[in-house]
């Protein structure tokens, strides 16, 4: 086996740069979006704990999206233009779905209380739009655009089964950072939320090698299969967890964070069988990374300060998140 | 309307939107950061009405601060989708230049104040002062950061330095030229005293409009005094840098120039027009207004200096209307700004720093100018950019070779819902602000018991 240059192997590393900041959107802006489709079945008291909840975060974990698509833009100039061209309007949609949600986060605190249920309103049907136009556009990617009768019906699937999985993750989150009655009915939202999310993730893993023939060839071979079915198997097991975790008293009490954590592992797994469906394409079967990517010496540049950057990130994310750790109370400003 | 004009009018209107926040917040970090350091200082001092004074201006424009904030990030993430949705060429040849810029504006600057901004915004009483000071010096300095960048990457495309061609393809052969070109350093203080006039005039307009509606809020008359002295040393200072980057737009984008002044053929001694109608079909002005010979002492600070007019650069020189106007809505709102604030502080001052005894026609004109920050600044930055047209990079790259392929239906229908959103959040946002503004108690009552605790509280945990 020969290792390739340096050069040949920066759009690797952006590559996976790229995916990772998207896989930190999608589990951490997930929580939130789910939380704010959970909304509308808060009564007002809790409405202001479930936003006092993520509210510290959202602002950051936004910002992912905004990296993962940023580094697209920069290392991958012909990648982004194909891509956001192909999506331009679940794009649009989502992000007039975002710009509602994000706003809706500071003005329903801040306007006249006859206001906030309007604004109340509009942050669930952001946080909606937003995931709905995301399962669209996931499903349009996944499928490298195709056209046929089958593609629009996949990403229709698809932009149904990504909401219902940030609802779970929205659940999770709020069982491990409230208490008492809103607590229970996490609970409740979850288990609720549990089925439909598991239906749509067999469905979808089922009809993705149908709908592309390249996946299809990269799974079902050989002996690659035989590690590829551990994939596939721990998603299930931490589902199954999930599960039975629901139904214990315990989830209530120490092992609140529980639920939550394994959902991160199945987003963790989902996001490793996608990205040993693509690689090493950008748009499948149309652009690979290295037809895609920016000149090396550009790349260089960008990577210098992604090294120093993105510890720095990660430190203050942690530090970030133990600050504001335990149960949410009411959000107040210094 | 064709493909090009929809896709600048979709990108205009979103850049328009967005930067109206920004504007607000970068300097308005730099106030929260005084803000707060003044009120450390009465605490030191022992003086309570002090010190609550300054803490109840800190907590309400911390407010202010976090909406604007929030209303900057949401439209600053649509830019990043836009440069490939609507310019899919730009970054295809300049994406090694451009691309290294924003990716430096979105790792140091973005991720720096988003990150502290939960710190800053919800964790007094859960980190130490000292932590939460610097959390708000971080904020204040990446929003800073941020505009850096961005601005780099404008100047660059505006005075195009330190790269060269392979391929029809840009590379960088020096990031040093390429950041500094010769216009980034007036463009990026241009911008930053900017910001910091719009910011000032926000706090006098807000301020002035609580005590005209009798809104007792202890904290209004010291915003008043901090906006008034912030204004009446920064205008003069804007004017200062302003000229210098007019000379040296003159120097590298003559044609800017000459259709800011309205000037068609090349002249010495050129008169400045007051007034005018310029007209590109006919290539002339219609009712001129002008006082003779003062565009050439402005610009070349000669009085017969020679002005290169616009029939010099025949196939590639700006629309004059929009920049002719632009230019003096921008200037006009200046020359009003140094009168207000001049005269404003000036008989601030002799009523000894009482709202309550300044004129009322004053008051309201200082609540009318609330906004006149924002005004100038779109002027301004319209000039700025109209007048780089037909160019995208100037004199390298031109707009339409770069424009999108999208079906003009669709780039239609996104900009209709863009612009429907971001005119229904202009007016909440101003809403909520006036809102806000009439009832302080309202808006920080929700904290105020907890903040009587917080420094005693947090002495353990640092």
């Amino acid at each position: 086996m020969t290792w390739m240059s340096f050069d040949a192997a920066l759009p690797v590393i952006f590559m996976a740069l790229m995916g990772l900041s998207m896989l930190v959107y999608v589990i951490s802006d997930g929580y939130d979006l789910g939380v704010g489709m959970l909304m509308h079945r808060a009564t007002a008291a809790e409405k202001d704990v479930m936003v006092a909840s993520i509210g510290p975060f959202w602002d950051a974990n936004e910002t992912w999206l905004v990296l993962g698509v940023g580094i697209l833009l920069v290392a991958f100039p012909k990648a982004h233009g194909l891509v956001l061209g192909e999506l331009y309007l679940p794009v649009t949609l989502m992000l007039l779905g975002l710009m509602l949600r994000g706003v809706a986060f500071d003005f329903r605190v801040k306007a006249r209380d006859t206001h906030k249920q309007t604004w109340d309103r509009l942050f669930f049907a952001g946080s909606m739009l937003t995931s709905v136009a995301q399962g669209w556009m996931l499903g349009r990617y996944v499928s490298g655009f195709g056209s046929g009768w089958n593609y629009p019906l996949f990403a229709a699937a698809i932009a149904v089964a990504l909401p219902m999985a940030y609802v779970l993750m929205g659940a999770a989150w709020l069982i491990m950072k409230t208490e008492g009655e809103l607590q229970e009915r996490a609970v409740e939202w979850a288990r609720i939320a549990w089925a439909p999310m598991v239906g749509g993730l067999v469905l979808i893993s089922m009809a993705t090698p149908w709908v592309s023939p390249t996946v299809r060839e990269r799974w079902f071979v050989l002996p690659e299969i035989i590690a590829l079915l551990a994939i596939p198997l721990m998603t299930g097991v931490c589902l199954l967890a999930v599960r039975a975790l629901l139904r214990t008293p315990q989830v209530r009490g120490p092992l609140c964070w529980l639920p939550f954590m394994l959902l991160v592992l199945v987003f963790v797994l989902g996001f490793l069988g996608l990205a040993y469906s693509i690689y090493p394409y950008v748009v499948l079967d149309q652009l690979t990374l290295w037809q895609a990517a920016s000149s090396p010496e550009a790349l260089k540049v960008i990577l210098f300060g992604v090294c120093i950057s993105v510890p720095a990130i990660a430190g203050y994310t942690v530090f970030s998140y133990r600050v504001f750790r335990g149960k949410a109370g009411e959000l107040k400003y210094a | 309307m064709d493909a090009l004009t929809l896709a600048r009018m979709q990108f205009a209107a979103n850049m328009s939107f967005h930067i109206l926040f920004p504007t607000i917040s970068i300097a308005l970090g730099w106030l929260l950061l005084f803000l707060r350091w003044r009120w450390l200082k009465a605490q030191r001092s022992g003086d309570r009405s002090l010190s609550e004074g300054w803490l109840d201006a800190y907590r309400f424009w911390t407010k202010v601060f976090a909406l604007t904030f929030a209303l900057g990030v949401v439209s600053g993430v649509t830019m990043s989708f836009q440069f490939g949705t609507n310019w899919p060429g730009f970054m295809e040849r300049v994406g090694n230049i451009a691309g290294p810029l924003l990716g430096y504006e979105v790792l140091t600057a973005f991720f720096l104040e988003a990150g502290f901004l939960g710190i800053m915004l919800f964790g007094h009483g859960r980190v130490s002062e000292r932590v939460h000071l610097l959390a708000t010096f971080f904020v204040a300095f990446g929003t800073t950061l941020s505009a850096f960048w961005i601005l780099a990457l404008n100047s660059w495309m505006q005075t195009p330095t330190g790269h060269e061609v392979r391929d029809g393809v840009y590379h960088v052969q020096s990031w040093v030229a390429v950041i500094f070109n010769p216009s980034f350093p007036y463009r990026f203080t241009h911008m930053l005293l900017a910001s910091a006039l719009t910011c000032a005039f926000l706090l006098i307009g807000l301020s002035a409009w609580q005590v005209l509606k009798g809104v007792a809020q202890r904290s209004a008359p010291r915003v008043m005094r901090v906006g008034l002295t912030l204004a009446a040393l920064g205008v003069p200072l804007q004017i200062f840098v302003g000229d210098m980057h007019g000379l040296n737009t003159l120097h590298h984008q003559p044609a800017k120039i000459a259709a800011m002044e309205g000037v068609w053929d090349t002249e010495r001694g050129a008169p400045l027009l007051l007034f005018a109608i310029p007209d590109a079909a006919q290539r002339k002005n219609h009712f001129e207004i002008k006082v003779p010979r003062l565009a050439s002492l402005i610009l070349t600070h000669e009085l017969d200096g020679e002005i290169q007019g616009l029939n010099s650069f025949r196939d590639a020189h700006p629309p004059p209307l929009a920049l002719f106007f632009g230019f003096r809505i921008m200037v006009g709102i200046g020359v009003l700004m140094l009168a207000t604030s001049w005269l404003g502080w000036w008989l601030y001052r002799r009523c000894g720093w009482r709202p309550a005894l300044l004129p009322r026609a004053l008051l309201w004109l200082f609540a009318g100018m609330t906004f006149s920050g924002w005004v100038a600044t779109l002027a301004g930055w319209y000039v700025t950019e109209i007048g780089r047209q037909p160019f995208i990079v100037y004199g390298l790259v031109r707009t339409a070779d770069v424009v999108s392929k999208v079906p003009s239906a669709m780039v239609g229908l996104s900009l209709f819902l863009y612009v429907a959103l971001y005119g229904a959040l202009i007016v909440a946002y101003v809403a909520v602000l006036k809102y806000m503004a009439e009832k302080p108690d309202q808006v920080l009552q929700d904290d105020a018991a907890e903040q009587v605790a917080v420094p005693t509280a947090l002495q353990g945990q640092s």
